[in-house]
């Protein structure tokens, strides 16, 4: 019964409400979120080439930021699934240390070379990944603590264990096949693997996300987790899978940075989670759910990359990078939060609180209810 | 024979008796509305009838067979649908995907098995379920977040309406709109009803009762304390009975 619908097609003028859904292309285009994000990216790209065309635009300079990119990217797909349930994941950083030290210690026991090796020690990282992502969801959804607290804790135990496990030294045994190939191998010209496995990565995180029923559950659970409830969605279920999603997306990236600097980085990733949060916020991904895509999160990940090797080649310090992706962070939140409210307005609907992780950021509206 | 027979419910929250055996009938194509003052139970009674909440006692039949909802999947898989007084709509999906929201058609085969969902099929029942209701939706690629008051209130209503094949429970739905939005509304109401579903509609605008309704239950203090056809009551009748001046008036 519930799975019929009741009406049939009659109506001749439905065809108006149909072509109501008819866009031209530039439309489309302009509709895109990250539209803006990318021409940002495109003037700081024109910045750079204009000032040193030559070594801005040279095969080692775009191969080794899309490199430098790559483990971004792979971390900020899992975190875009989070971040459109208007949760968190500040955890992703320690995760990926974590799922390394697991990793490359049983690579380590199992000899240190070969394809096979290399292959278990993937498997090791990604179930150490999904391990905690399954904790951090598990805490979120059954037992309603805040993510931005439960992804805190465990971000502090992540890392904690793996100092415990190591002593706090890190470890370099690592297959050299999967050094050469993974980290520093090209499959097709000068394409780094490492940039094809992000491809991928990207590729089926899009689909899933924009293609699925669960990527549009994500959505919907972002938009109004009560609605979802009421129509029998399983919100706990779901959002303990994506926050799974965002555990094994950082066991990947846990063994990609194995591969790519040929140790565990234990005490190198204390940036990461808040580099990849700010790339996906950048990148058009809303804070308060709802919105997002994976296409604007690799472009708000290209910035600092980009940036950063900018300011090298331009010869100013490279720590101006922190600067610049800290005012585009904030201005890119106020932006979202200026869409909201004209949003909240147009509709005449009081604006929601604003809730970030389960930490409330108080009103949309600072004159209080319209 | 009525289609849906509520008789004694019975339920509490601690100390506070929320409905004390209250009975309910709903007719198949009626608008039936559902009156009383605040606290008298009226939002209590449609979640006990919609699965959201279990009673402590009393009995419920649907088309003379006795049911009993433990939650609101249950009442749903007896084509029973509410719409809430927030809507329940997530306001950053288009209405086409507010519509199907948890019963999202999958494409056939291994794409449907993977989760792809036939978009086409389900823009045009959308399309269909919003023209016969006359609903004013304009767009269907639009966030409802976007639209006014009253497009989001037929986005709600329509979806139930489209997924409904015996009750519809509407919990004030024309609370937060304007006059001309109410009136479309209104209409949306009357073209469910003329589909044969039973429509129970709680409002506290008793012109509105009056103009809509087709039979008017009132409730006072968790028992239904009357049961008149609107169009042999009147509007000092019906605030005398809610306010229980009528009472007094009797004894």
């Amino acid at each position: 019964m519930s799975t019929t619908n009741n009406f049939k097609t009659s109506a001749k003028d439905a065809q108006a409400l149909l072509d109501s859904e008819k866009l031209t292309f530039a439309q489309r285009i302009s509709r895109v979120q990250a539209l803006q994000i990318v021409l940002v990216l495109a003037v700081i790209v024109a910045v750079f080439s204009i000032m040193s065309p030559d070594a801005f635009f040279s095969a080692f300079n775009l191969r080794s930021m899309a490199m430098n990119a790559s483990i971004f990217i792979v971390l900020g797909v899992g975190v875009t699934f989070v971040i459109i349930t208007a949760g968190i994941d500040l955890s992703i950083g320690s995760v990926l240390i974590f799922s390394s030290v697991i990793s490359a210690m049983v690579m380590e026991n199992l000899g240190a070379s070969g394809w096979t090796t290399a292959l278990i020690g993937l498997v090791a990282a990604l179930v150490s990944g999904l391990a905690w992502g399954l904790i951090n969801g598990l805490l979120i959804a059954k037992a309603n603590v805040p993510a931005f607290i439960v992804t805190l804790g465990t971000m502090g135990a992540a890392l904690g264990l793996s100092q415990v496990i190591t002593g706090g030294i890190d470890l370099y045994q690592i297959p050299t096949e999967m050094v050469d190939t993974i980290g520093f191998g090209n499959i097709i010209a000068e394409v780094p693997n490492l940039v094809v496995i992000a491809a991928a990565v990207c590729v089926i995180g899009g689909i899933l996300l924009h293609g699925t029923r669960f990527g549009l559950t994500t959505y919907a659970i972002g938009s109004n987790p009560e609605a979802c409830r009421r129509v029998g969605i399983k919100v706990d279920r779901k959002l303990i899978m994506i926050y799974m999603i965002s555990g094994i997306t950082a066991g990947l990236a846990g063994w990609l940075s194995l591969a790519f600097f040929q140790q565990t980085a234990i005490g190198g990733n204390s940036m990461t989670p808040l580099t990849v949060i700010a790339g996906v916020v950048i990148g058009g991904t809303s804070l308060f759910g709802g919105i997002g895509t994976i296409f604007g999160s690799v472009i708000g990940l290209l910035i600092p990359v980009v940036l950063q090797s900018g300011f090298i080649i331009i010869g100013v310090e490279s720590y101006w990078q922190g600067v610049v992706i800290g005012i585009f962070l904030i201005a890119a939140v106020y932006i979202d939060g200026l869409r909201r409210d004209r949003a909240a307005k147009g509709s005449g609907n009081k604006p929601k609180r604003r809730q970030v992780g389960g930490v409330d950021l108080g009103s949309t509206n600072k004159k209080g209810t319209q | 024979m009525a289609l849906l027979e509520a008789r004694g419910i019975v339920r509490t929250y601690g100390s506070v008796i929320a409905l004390d055996g209250a009975d309910f009938d709903i007719e198949a194509g009626e608008i039936t509305a559902l009156i009383g003052d605040n606290g008298a139970g009226k939002s209590t009674l449609v979640k006990v009838l919609s699965g959201t909440e279990v009673a402590e006692d009393g009995t419920v039949h649907l088309d003379g067979k006795l049911v009993r909802f433990t939650n609101p999947s249950a009442a749903r898989e007896h084509g029973i649908e509410t719409v809430f007084q927030d809507l329940a709509l997530c306001p950053h999906l288009d209405p086409v995907k507010n519509l199907y929201l948890g019963r999202e058609i999958k494409r056939s085969g291994i794409a449907g098995l993977l989760g792809f969902m036939n978009r086409k099929t389900m823009r045009d029942g959308s399309v269909a379920a919003f023209q016969d209701l006359g609903a004013t939706v304009r767009k269907l690629n639009e966030p409802v977040g976007n639209m006014s008051g009253g497009q989001k209130q037929s986005v709600a209503v329509a979806r139930s309406a489209a997924w409904a094949s015996k009750i519809i429970f509407l919990d004030e739905p024309t609370a937060a709109l304007g006059v001309v939005q109410t009136a479309n509304v209104l209409d949306l109401v009357r073209r469910v009803r003329d589909k044969g579903i039973g429509v129970v509609f709680i409002s506290h605008s008793m012109p509105e009762v009056l103009e809509v309704a087709d039979t008017v239950q009132v409730l006072r203090r968790g028992k239904r304390i009357a049961h008149y056809r609107s169009a042999n009551t009147s509007l000092e009748e019906l605030v005398g009975a809610m306010t229980g001046k009528l009472d007094e008036e009797m004894e």
